[in-house]
């Protein structure tokens, strides 16, 4: 027989970027603990809507931890308290009867409230757009295996390219700063062959458009604790390396 | 008056791609700046389009209802992508891809596309390779492969469980790059709503801005759908929550015709539901049948524990039946099985409604960390979803819905019956036939995006050059607007009393339950009736809170569930009409003694393709015969 919890529920409520918002203190009975958070919200959302009540907005997708779509803050914690899994991950079951849980949206000046739960992280995309590709129009590559690429190499290509862009480091960070984003996008490309043309330019760009949108790291290590993807913190030391190595490599470039 | 020009090129079937490379209209470079194309979708088939669309020359608007084009559908691929570079020397070549493809898509696709697919899908390996896409590699460090449902060479391309993840973020950064110089306008959280079209060709589209719900025209010289596939029609599928047809639905109800919206994938490896309030089902890669052994047990009713269930008195039902491919036949051959046995009373878990997918056997040969490493993400999915470890107790497995080889009809172009309208990616009906082989979604995704629309979209817009698209003042825009708003207020209006989720699961019961697995006359019927009742009961009586002037999901909602409602129909009409059994569209009625789909070549060999006439009256169904002069027609054996 499933297990049924019955919680308490304090939800954050904001109706625009520009409103007060205030919790919602809400009980919510029979939640089986097989639904997963967000089946949970779903449940909640139903009866509110049967009540005449606007739904708890929220963004979500994938509902299978990959597309970085879900993220709230649970009791205090970016994604909740299993490691290594997302909001839509999380399963109730990791929660006791009687529980008292609350839910907020992520909390970083650089990702505004736009209601609810919901936030928006566009300023991720920011540093993408300023380096965090590899120019390689359509068309122009040659054979797949004309490069071999040490397997450790790709794997730790792989190890950074498993972020999902969710935000959670940000969020969980007193700062609110954007390093391991902006390192696990740098290292992706940066340790293959194929990523070191641009690799100076791409490294300079980043970082700096990263400064301008979010806060200072200050080594607390907690992006990588809510990290769903475990997205390792020596990344970050990478960036940083490489960064230092960019201001001098891109004025040596540009003088040849 | 309608008429289906499939436009296939003159000549042997390995050279028509290039002939037709030579035959199309083209644009010079630097006339390609005046052109404005609008791609709808950012997952790997959109975001591919626009960024190579962009990098010849093209000025690009894209759309997409995400916050963010990385998040697309696509990301949630794991298994891989497949390409016939024959790295491993195991005999493959573009023949024998396109020869499998064929066969697997039960000779319901056009040779002519799929041959193109096969060739370009080389292609597409060395393109990604070449953005970062970190695929899998040897010690040598030379590229790896594996196996996958439906092939028996090792052909298949993967990055971890996280194929469709890094093809994706490889599309999307190539997008960033376009973003970047301004050569692509990004339009995140945008829904469009509508179509638009002047004197029946394409001309723009109309969006609601979900932030501030306000409704915009835009028009372009061609406009791209690349809005996905309809699987949520089920409301249960392995899809993400916002996967809707409402674009594809909204061009067809515009003169798109929409072709094979029977032919639906329903995947043998998902996690069985656990309880009513179950969103979504989660695929397990089907790449875990190439090691995991799938069984049940021998008697009925079984409570014993798996580990207590002595190896004689297991049944392993696909190896069986099909000795030569075992647990890697084709997609729907796997899941009609496992209903079989689920039905006959030997299902698997709490609720008796799954079958095990058993690693112990590759745990003991290969030791469990080569499991781990071939599938650990995989592992800790299911655990995470389940609770149960499966490296000690074999998972538990169900079908479930997964891909729509259906969708809009469309030329060797990639053309849809409107001129200037394009659909790409899973949004088309074209390469899969009647059932889609495993890893080819994102290869035609792919294709399509990078390596086909580029080279034939001039062809439409050659013969343009010096005219501008249609202003977005014209009464075409501005009348699309205002049916826009109209449908959101009459939903404002209704103030019923079922919210938007209960008429989306009621409606999915009905397909499942008559157009799912295995479909039969009687039950198509009822559906048929069942269908438009509901409509009418949800037009009546849906509730929508809040303002439409803002963040509104209910409103975002009701629109997808509308469309459903009619999409469904059309799906279990063309279900009715196929009477023959074909790849995923299995009719009770027509299937050999052995329990097999049984086509009838004689009177279904052609794609059905339905025109709109409207809500009150019948569609039209206009037949695209198709010819098979280089993979024979023979009844798919697997055994
Ligand atoms: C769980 C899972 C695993 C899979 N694994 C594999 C695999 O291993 N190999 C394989 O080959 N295939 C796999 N597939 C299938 C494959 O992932 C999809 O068929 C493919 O990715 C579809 O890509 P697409 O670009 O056509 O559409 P999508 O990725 O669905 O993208 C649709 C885009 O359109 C946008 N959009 C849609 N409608 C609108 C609208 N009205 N307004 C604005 N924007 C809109 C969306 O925002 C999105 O950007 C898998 C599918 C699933 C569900
Ligand atoms: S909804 Fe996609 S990661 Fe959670």
């Amino acid at each position: 027989m499933t297990r049924m919890l019955n919680l308490k529920l304090r939800i954050w409520r904001q109706n625009g970027p520009d409103s007060e918002g205030a919790f919602l203190d809400i009980d919510a009975p029979g939640i089986p603990e097989d639904a997963s958070f967000l089946e949970m919200l779903d449940v909640v959302n139903e009866r509110l809507i049967s009540d005449d009540i606007e739904p708890v907005t929220f963004d979500h997708d994938c509902r299978e931890g990959i597309c970085g779509t879900c993220g709230v803050m649970i009791n205090g914690q970016a994604h909740g308290p299993e490691k290594a899994t997302a909001t839509c991950q999380l399963h109730m079951r990791k929660f006791n009867d009687g529980d008292e849980i609350t839910i907020e949206p992520w909390q970083a000046t650089s990702f505004p409230v736009l209601k609810d739960l919901m936030v928006d992280r566009r300023t991720l995309d920011r540093i993408v757009e300023a380096g965090g590709y590899i120019s390689a129009p359509t068309g122009t590559a040659p054979d797949a295996n004309e490069i071999a690429i040490p397997k450790e190499a790709a794997e730790m290509s792989m190890d950074a390219a498993a972020c999902i862009g969710c935000g959670a480091c940000i969020a969980a960070c007193p700062n609110s700063a954007g390093q391991l984003f902006t390192a696990a996008k740098l290292a992706h490309l940066n340790v293959l062959p194929q990523g070191q043309p641009e690799r100076w330019k791409r490294t300079e760009a980043m970082v700096e458009t990263m400064e301008d949108f979010f806060g200072a790291c200050t080594n607390h290590g907690e992006c990588h604790e809510a990290c769903p993807k475990e997205v390792p913190l020596d990344f970050i030391a990478m960036m940083n390396r490489d960064y230092v190595r960019s201001k001098v490599k891109n004025r040596s470039l540009a003088s040849q | 008056m309608v008429t289906l020009d499939a436009k296939i090129p003159e000549g042997p079937i390995a050279e028509k791609w290039d002939n037709h490379k030579f035959s199309v209209k083209l644009v010079n470079p630097a006339n390609k700046r005046r052109f404005d194309v609008i791609v709808v979708g950012t997952g790997l088939a959109g975001a591919s389009a626009a960024a190579s669309l962009a990098e010849l020359g093209y000025n690009v608007k894209v759309f997409t209802y995400h916050d963010s084009p990385r998040r697309a559908h696509s990301i949630a691929a794991q298994g891989g992508i497949n390409a016939s570079k024959n790295y491993r020397n195991d005999g493959d070549s573009v023949y024998r891809l396109f020869y499998d493809t064929v066969k697997g898509g039960d000779y319901r696709s056009r040779e002519a596309n799929v041959y193109r697919l096969a060739q370009v899908a080389d292609d597409i390996i060395d393109q990604c390779t070449a953005q970062g896409v970190p695929f899998a590699r040897e010690y040598g460090g030379l590229l790896a492969n594996r196996s996958f449902g439906g092939a028996q060479v090792s052909r298949t391309f993967y990055a971890r469980g996280q194929t469709g993840q890094q093809l994706l973020l490889g599309a999307y950064q190539a997008l960033a790059a376009q973003i970047a110089v301004g050569k692509v306008t990004l339009y995140n959280r945008s829904d469009v709503l509508d179509i638009v079209t002047k004197d029946g060709e394409a001309a723009g589209i109309v969006t609601r801005d979900m932030l501030s719900g306000e409704v915009t025209a835009h028009s372009a010289h061609a406009v791209v759908l690349a809005t996905g596939g309809y699987g949520n029609v089920y409301y249960l599928s392995t899809n993400a929550m916002q996967c809707n047809g409402s674009a594809i639905w909204r061009a067809h109800r515009k003169g798109a015709l929409f072709a094979n919206p029977c032919y639906t994938q329903i995947h043998p490896t998902c996690i069985p539901a656990a309880d009513e309030f179950q969103s979504k089902l989660t695929l397990m890669s089907e790449s875990l049948r190439n090691d995991g052994r799938i069984w049940v047990p021998r008697g009925f009713d079984e409570s014993r524990a798996a580990d207590q269930i002595p190896e004689d008195e297991r049944y392993y039902f696909l190896e069986e039946k099909y000795p030569a491919f075992g647990n890697l036949v084709p997609r729907d051959v796997a899941s009609r099985n496992a209903k079989t046995v689920v039905d006959e009373g030997r299902g698997v878990g709490p609720l008796s409604n799954g079958v095990y997918l058993d690693f112990a056997a590759a745990r003991a040969r290969d030791g469990v960390e080569a499991v781990k490493e071939r599938y650990g993400n995989l592992f800790d999915m299911y655990e995470r979803i389940t609770g149960e470890d499966p490296y000690s107790v074999p998972m538990r497995i169900y079908p479930a819905t997964h891909y729509t080889m259906g969708g809009l009809w469309v030329d060797y172009n990639l053309m849809t019956t409107v001129p200037g309208l394009y659909a790409l990616g899973e949004a088309n009906f074209s390469d899969h036939g009647a059932n889609r082989l495993g890893a080819s979604a994102l290869m035609q995704g792919l294709a399509d995006g990078y390596f086909v629309l580029p080279s034939t979209i001039s062809d439409h817009l050659a013969p343009q050059l010096g005219n501008s698209p249609v202003p977005t003042d014209d009464p075409v825009f501005t009348e699309a607007i205002d049916t826009v708003n109209d449908r959101t207020r009459m939903w404002m209006n209704v103030k019923g009393t079922h919210g938007v989720e209960h008429y989306h699961r009621e409606l999915g019961k009905i397909v499942w339950e008559h157009c799912g697995m295995a479909r039969n006359e009687a039950g198509l019927q009822k559906a048929m009736s069942e269908i438009p009742a509901l409509r009418d009961e949800f037009r009546k009586n849906v509730k929508v809170l809040g303002s439409p002037d803002g963040i509104n999901t209910m409103l975002e909602k009701v629109n997808r569930v509308d469309d459903f409602m009619e999409l469904a129909e059309l799906k279990v009409r063309d279900a009715l009409h196929r009477a023959e059994s074909c790849g995923g569209h299995f009719r009770e009625e027509s299937q050999t003694p052995e329990g097999e789909a049984l086509r009838d070549d004689e009177n279904f060999a052609y794609v059905g393709a339905w025109e709109w006439n409207g809500e009150d009256a019948e569609p039209t169904l206009h037949k695209e015969h198709l010819e098979f002069e280089y993979v024979k027609l023979t009844q798919r054996s697997y055994k």
